[in-house]
């Protein structure tokens, strides 16, 4: 609320600055009958992002800066036999304090405790004085400065238009920002695994059985329990996109040549967005449909041919996965078929030669590129896919080829390591972020891979 | 060796022999394309029945209807309709009386029994009543309470009165009791005011999903308001103001990147990130709604650009060539006519954001949560993770829940949908 306070308030002097250099503005071209450089709301506009833009600026680091300075001077004020005792540990004695800070108290602190959290909140209240007093008054000061240069010479609207500019390119670092986030994150954590774990076990062990630390140490002694070899998780990985492979890509070809080949225009403008519905259900939709229908489905229809199909099996989820990544298929492959130029056709059917013989022998070989692109972005689709592999195909780490047992996934075994309260040091947590790696390097791999096969093997027409 | 050169008429009577043949094969493959058309619909199909078949009972419920005698002096015994008052009353018993009164329970045991039959939300009912309407006091009412969710599986026929009584959740008693309310009319099948009203509830005949739903639209908002100015200001700078050097392109290669990242990947981010280095807390939409706009920035910022493309540089030169500065060009001309085609890669990314469930798993907004939340700093959670936690739950009626709930999502994302189709036909210009 507070926060929610100065910033009206920085905002109000700023629109108050925008009128007072907007009307200096009009002013001067009344009085001097001078013509200004600009038009007169360029000032007024000027004046605003000179008072608004530096107050901002320091709001944000202040508001970012004061926790990291706080927690660097409350360590004075913890007594020197906790700081000396065992088990002492920063992080855990910042979040007590953090807590009583917020009035939540858990049994009866120790007295320090609390008197840290009061030292803290005198600085909390210390500091919103503090950037009160620096905000607001920064406001002005740039504020004025901005307006006092409003005269017949000054070029206002070059400098708008400069920070401007400077604005729009700052947002498309985001971008960056966001995948530098992303690596950094991940990388980081993986980085910690490995030290715990060696790669070559994660990569090439063939047991996964994960196991918290803490259950490990409190446990029935059975020392070592965890191992984290990961192939079990890139063969249900595999297993499953092979399914889904086997269910989306005939169908997907086939209606992808059907819509761009025979179909009539009509017939055209009502499939294709029926098919590319299908890509537009949400996950956990699909995923409620495979556990809930799909996979009892085949176990019924199972047992009457005398398999056992697990409960949740890989077959369901795939097959449904698979129904998901149909329009994925069809549509570019759909787009790219139709990219194919007429003349080809047409040269076809001068030479004599059938619908088939032309799709068959001239349009797919030139669309090849295209279409084999389509079936790699579908596969890194469905190794990137969570919600349907979470809800159907359980979380047993099988090693096995057969579609009919439950496996599990890279994405599913993420979700369950990291959902709900984790310990940050444990190598289970951690193992979660070597899993994210492996499978952003997969997919990034398998979408520079298709970009590179469309750039290298694209026919040029024309 | 077969070169042998043949006449043009053994030549046009090999093609006419195989002509039949070829057309056949023709056929074939229309008749493929055909068939894998109609399994993809057909899907379709069978996905939309098995949801709606099961979901459309999801709005609707079993309730009885009991005589209660609002007695001020038991309901409310402090006399302020204060919720400490009301809590302190005997609702409930009064409930029960009134159905004892009916069925007649004989023993200690049987009227436990019978308790069961109205779910536990009964004494919530009246206080929310007497609240409401004051003037109930003194009178004697008929008012309709929730059976509970196994009874209402039993009268929806999934708990099956042949069943050995031992196998069954619920009783022999309790079934005769139902009959009895049955004959006297008692039971009605009506729809459902808990499950668009309601929060999440471990009872599933109290569950609803306005908890979730409100969830939803403050993550959305956060991160519409948060995607949409920096996808747009992206697109801008990366389509009318950047040069075309090794920065530009880096931060093309970027986004591009960002689009192939799986979803979960961003939920693992936003762990890291925003929780674990930022100290935010969980499960609040602020931060659920973060890492759904970094999710989508890619889709909002590809669309923009094509619509930014798709405006002729006929438009730009006329500008430049009446004295428009480059900026006054961008927000005066390109971005009004570009807005059609930003705005329905906006509404497309925003319907990919609602129905995402992983990356909000990581984040912890699958925490129960009975509250509805005020604001986006309240712990909340999204209808996509409602729906994957009921799916969870064992009682027969959280499927119907879930099912109803998928409905409502699926609408919101049809109508979404619908509206940016409607705006792409509707604002299209040719050019």
């Amino acid at each position: 609320m507070f926060n929610f306070y100065l910033l009206s308030s920085v905002l109000l002097i700023s629109l108050i600055f925008f009128f007072l250099g907007n009307n200096r503005a009009k002013n001067l071209v009344k009085l001097n009958q001078k013509n200004l450089h600009s038009l007169t709301h360029y000032y007024g506009v000027y004046s605003l992002l000179a008072s608004l833009l530096p107050a901002l600026g320091i709001f944000f680091i202040f508001t970012i800066c004061d926790d990291l300075i706080f927690a660097e001077l409350i360590k004075k004020h913890i007594p020197k036999e906790v700081v000396a005792s065992k088990d002492y540990n920063f992080t855990i004695v910042l979040a007590q304090i953090n807590n009583s800070v917020e009035g939540l108290i858990f049994g009866t602190p120790p007295q320090w405790v609390t008197n840290a959290a009061e030292i803290w909140i005198s600085w909390i209240h210390k500091s919103q004085i503090i950037t009160v007093i620096i905000c607001i008054s920064t406001a002005l000061i740039s504020g004025f400065l901005g307006y006092k240069k409003i005269s017949g010479n000054f070029r206002s609207r070059n400098a708008v238009e400069k920070i401007v500019m400077s604005i729009l390119a700052v947002s498309s670092v985001i971008a960056i920002l966001t995948t530098i986030a992303i690596i950094f994150s991940v990388v980081f954590e993986s980085i910690r695994f490995f030290a715990l774990i060696p790669y070559d076990e994660f990569l090439f062990g063939t047991v996964w059985n994960p196991q918290f630390e803490g259950a490990e140490r409190a446990g029935s002694g059975q020392e070592g329990l965890s191992q984290y070899g990961a192939i079990p998780l890139f063969a249900g990985t595999f297993l499953i996109s092979i399914i889904a492979l086997c269910v989306s890509v005939p169908v997907g070809l086939f209606s992808a040549i059907y819509l761009s080949e025979y179909a009539t225009s009509k017939e055209r403008a009502f499939f294709k967005p029926l098919l590319e519905i299908l890509a537009g259900i949400p996950t956990v939709v699909y995923g409620f449909f495979a556990a809930l229908t799909v996979a009892p489905f085949l176990r019924s229809s199972g047992s009457i041919f005398g398999l056992d199909v697990a409960s949740e099996s890989a077959l369901a989820a795939g097959l449904v996965m698979g129904i998901m990544i149909i329009p994925f298929i069809s549509s570019l492959s759909d787009d790219v078929i139709n990219a194919v130029p007429q003349s080809l056709r047409d040269a076809g059917y001068g030479l004599g030669s059938t619908k088939n013989e032309t799709v068959i022998k001239i349009v797919l070989p030139a669309a090849l590129p295209g279409v084999v692109a389509s079936i790699i972005l579908a596969v890194s689709r469905a190794v990137g896919e969570t919600m349907i592999v979470v809800m159907a195909a359980g979380l047993a780490a099988n090693l096995t080829a057969n579609p009919l047992d439950a496996v599990t996934t890279v994405t599913s075994q993420i979700v369950t390591i990291l959902v709900g309260d984790q310990e940050f040091e444990s190598a289970k947590t951690l193992s979660a972020f070597a899993l994210a790696l492996t499978l952003i390097i997969i997919t990034l791999g398998m979408n520079f891979y298709a970009l590179h096969v469309v750039k290298k093997y694209r026919e040029q027409y024309e | 060796m077969n070169n042998k050169f043949i006449t043009p008429l053994e030549a046009s009577d090999k093609v006419k022999k195989s002509i039949a043949k070829r057309r056949a094969k023709d056929n074939r493959l229309k008749l493929y394309g055909r068939v894998a058309i109609s399994l993809a619909v057909c899907f379709l199909l069978i996905l939309f029945y098995s949801i709606f078949s099961k979901g459309y009972s999801g709005f609707f419920q079993y309730y009885v209807t009991l005589d209660i005698n609002f007695d001020r002096e038991r309901i409310d015994p402090k006399g302020d309709l204060s919720d400490n008052s009301l809590f302190d009353g005997e609702a409930s018993k009064i409930v029960n009386e009134s159905l004892f009164s009916i069925i007649q329970p004989q023993g200690r045991k049987a009227k436990k029994q019978a308790k069961k039959i109205v779910s536990s939300g009964k004494d919530v009912r009246i206080a929310k009543m007497v609240k409401n309407d004051p003037s109930l006091f003194g009178t004697t009412t008929k008012v309709k309470f929730a059976l509970d969710d196994d009874i209402d599986s039993f009268l929806r026929g999934y708990i099956k009165r042949e069943t050995p009584e031992s196998e069954r959740r619920i009783s022999n008693k309790v079934i005769e009791y139902i009959d009895k309310l049955n004959e006297e009319g008692r039971i009605s099948y009506e729809f459902s005011d808990y499950i668009l009203s309601g929060s999440a509830s471990g009872n599933p005949e109290m569950a609803g999903i306005k908890g979730a739903f409100i969830g939803s639209m403050l993550t959305l908002s956060v991160c519409l308001l948060i995607a949409f100015p920096l996808g747009v200001a992206t697109a801008i700078y990366l389509e009318e103001v950047a040069k075309k050097n090794k920065i530009t392109e880096f931060i093309e290669v970027n986004i591009n990147n960002l689009a192939a990242v799986p979803s979960v990947v961003f939920g693992i981010m936003g762990l890291a990130i925003f929780i674990s280095i930022f100290g935010m807390p969980r499960s609040i939409p602020l931060v659920g709604g973060m890492v759904l706009a970094l999710m989508t920035l890619p889709t909002i910022i590809i669309s923009s650009r094509a619509a930014i493309r798709a405006v002729p540089p006929s438009v730009r030169d006329a500008a430049y060539g009446i004295g428009a500065s480059k900026l006054q060009v961008i927000f005066h001309h390109v971005i009004p006519l570009a807005m059609p085609g930003m705005l329905t890669g906006t509404i497309i990314g925003m319907a990919q954001a609602l129905g995402e469930t992983a990356p909000l798993l990581m984040i912890g907004m699958v925490a129960f949560i009975v509250d509805v939340p005020n604001s986006i700093l309240d712990p909340g959670t999204v209808l996509p993770v409602q729906i994957f936690m009921w799916a969870d739950f064992a009682e027969r009626m959280f499927i119907q829940k879930t099912s109803a709930a998928i409905i409502v999502l699926l609408g919101f994302l049809i109508s979404m949908n619908a509206l940016a189709v409607y705006l792409r036909k509707r604002l299209e210009r040719r050019w």
